[in-house]
């Protein structure tokens, strides 16, 4: 039940403050191991990558310290503005509409039905598959002659799409895998969030003779709001981070129309092996994603207390 | 009136579950059926009658069971190793309510998975060991030590603290506490933290991509490896797909439960 809570960063801690805590700091050692593993693999990556953001660093070629320069050069990067773009439209789509379909499944599998069980198992296999294998099917499935989907689309009597050969169509392509990826997520969390919903306002509602618009609309949703926000972030971030299917379908083609931050990001570190340049992409791209995700919450809070 | 509104329901269902289950049939069809009815227009969907070759195509080829023995002893160990280090860390955070080190293992889950790549490819050159597993093992703990920890956070959290208190006072150790009181009483939750993390790091892709070697690759490396560099034809491809998702589609089956509660303490994702 409250469980689900815990996924809001603020309320790790919230449980009773009047217990004994003279033990609290021999529970120091639990955390050790882990601490030093956390310090190796996720704190020293952060500062050594702050460090080589402000040098010129190339593998194999040495290093020289350029203070701000490889974020000034950042800035004035058409390719990479045009990524930061390209990841905002692709993360607008890739929130919006699983929110909208997690959100009206989780209504739905809120019900009682037979074989629910099953048929709610077989909703989440796509986010728990492996995503390259999921966008390995996809990228025969968009094939623009021999494809099933273009099949699809003649058998309803629409005109065959390029999917994602063209640079039109690319980003929504995309997104239509994300979207069948990543709604699963979101349908858990409110189902999560439905399951704790008290049941007295119902009755108080019928006896009121509210529908069942309203009784949504005034009582479930409202309820449902810390949970949908959970949510919202989320995804937010996962859509921000999305690398894999964009990295097996497309590689950011054709030309450079699908490549996002962390596509643009790849490609500088790994393909032309530019650490400093790419160390500051790094830094860039998470202050993005702390500032959405900061932006979500204080537009939640300030809704709350209006 | 009854009935029209279970027929509609009913089809919403089937309207829910169709992309998920269909796409998984499509990837099983293509990889039973022979090349000429995988091109054929209109598509082939029934394989009539099934043909093994493609999978026979990807075990002949391509050293897969070797890549398949590289994703095992990585994934095994970095859950094992998660495990024996998330699990005491998860007691004692909750232990002693230490937000902010649980507001570490979230900045974790919200840096992009490359954003580690860059420092510690550099550091694993330097100490020598890339072409070995050992980069790609640890790499994955920075997936599945936030998980493990995550969840149990949130399941020693649960437990009623009376019993180790008990414990406590009739002499125990806190180490003795938690090993004899608190983990058992914690088998539930360390189920569902070694599922999560044992699946999200079969699946994890970015950092092998760039990490693995050609004698150090892991199967979704593999397997998109297929695709890039070897004009290879559907049907082998389909099969090899199918081959890489399997034991995760067969673990999501058979421990829905577990999964499900797991995932809705705290969306915890990987990568």
């Amino acid at each position: 039940m409250g469980n689900s809570a815990a996924a809001l960063p603020n309320s790790t801690a919230v449980a009773a403050p009047g217990r004994r805590r003279n033990y609290a700091r021999h529970y120091g050692w639990f955390i050790v191991p882990a601490g030093a593993v956390v310090l190796a693999v996720i704190l020293f990556p952060w500062a050594f990558t702050l460090f080589m953001s402000a040098h010129d660093w190339k593998i194999g070629g040495g290093r020289l310290y350029v203070g701000l320069e490889n974020y000034r050069k950042l800035f004035t990067d058409e390719r990479f503005l045009w990524s930061v773009l390209r990841t905002l439209y692709f993360t607008a789509l890739a929130v919006i509409l699983p929110m909208l379909f997690g959100t009206a499944a989780a209504l739905v599998f809120n019900r009682r039905f037979p074989l629910r069980g099953l048929a709610r198992t077989i909703f989440i296999l796509p986010m728990m598959a492996t995503p390259v294998a999921v966008a390995l099917v996809w990228t025969m499935m968009f094939h623009p002659q021999l494809g099933v989907l273009n099949w699809l689309l003649t058998q309803l009597g629409l005109p065959p799409s390029m999917w994602v050969y063209d640079a039109r169509t690319v980003i929504p392509t995309l997104v239509l895998v994300e979207v069948w990826h990543w709604t699963p997520l979101v349908m858990l969390i409110v189902l999560g969030g439905l399951a704790s919903l008290p049941v007295d306002p119902y009755e108080a509602a019928k006896i009121d003779g509210a529908s069942a618009w309203q009784a949504f609309r005034h009582i479930t949703l409202p309820l449902l709001m810390p949970f949908l926000v959970v949510a919202l972030i989320i995804r937010t971030i996962d859509a921000l981070k999305a690398f894999d299917t964009i990295y097996v379908i497309t590689q950011g083609g054709p030309g450079t129309s699908s490549e996002t931050i962390n596509i643009f990001l790849y490609l500088q570190g790994f393909a032309y092996y530019n650490m400093g340049y790419a160390s500051a992409v790094v830094v860039v791209f998470f202050a993005l994603i702390v500032s959405l995700a900061a932006l979500l919450l204080w537009t939640r809070n300030r809704v709350r207390s209006a | 009136m009854r009935l029209l509104e279970k027929l509609g329901f009913a089809l919403a269902v089937l309207v829910l579950v169709s992309p998920a289950a269909l796409v998984f049939l499509w990837m099983l069809s293509l990889s039973l059926k022979t090349e000429l009815d995988n091109t054929a227009w209109p598509p082939v969907f029934i394989p009539n009658p099934p043909v093994w070759d493609n999978f026979a195509a990807v075990f002949a080829r391509n050293d897969f069971l070797l890549y398949t023995w590289n994703s095992v002893v990585v994934s095994f160990s970095a859950t094992g190793l998660a495990i024996l280090i998330g699990v005491p860390a998860g007691y004692g955070i909750a232990k002693m309510r230490a937000t902010r080190a649980a507001m570490v293992i979230l900045i974790a889950r919200i840096t992009p998975g490359l954003s580690y790549l860059i420092p510690l490819f550099l550091l694993f050159q330097w100490l020598g060991l890339t072409g070995t597993l050992a980069p790609i093992v640890i790499t994955h703990l920075v997936i599945t030590v936030p998980i493990v920890v995550w969840v149990m956070i949130g399941f020693f959290e649960g437990l009623p603290g009376e019993l180790e208190e008990a414990a406590l006072v009739d002499g125990a150790t806190i180490w003795q506490a938690f090993r004899h009181v608190a983990f058992p009483l914690a088998r539930p939750g360390i189920t569902v933290a070694t599922i999560l993390a044992f699946i999200f790091s079969w699946n994890n892709f970015i950092f092998a991509v760039v990490l693995a070697g050609r004698e150090t690759r892991t199967l979704p490396v593999a397997v998109n490896n297929m695709l890039t560099f070897e004009q290879i034809s559907w049907g082998p491809l389909a099969a090899a797909a199918l081959l890489v998702t399997l034991p995760v589609l067969l673990l999501t089956l058979l421990a829905q439960k577990q999964i499900i509660a797991g995932l809705t303490t705290g969306g915890v994702k990987g990568g």
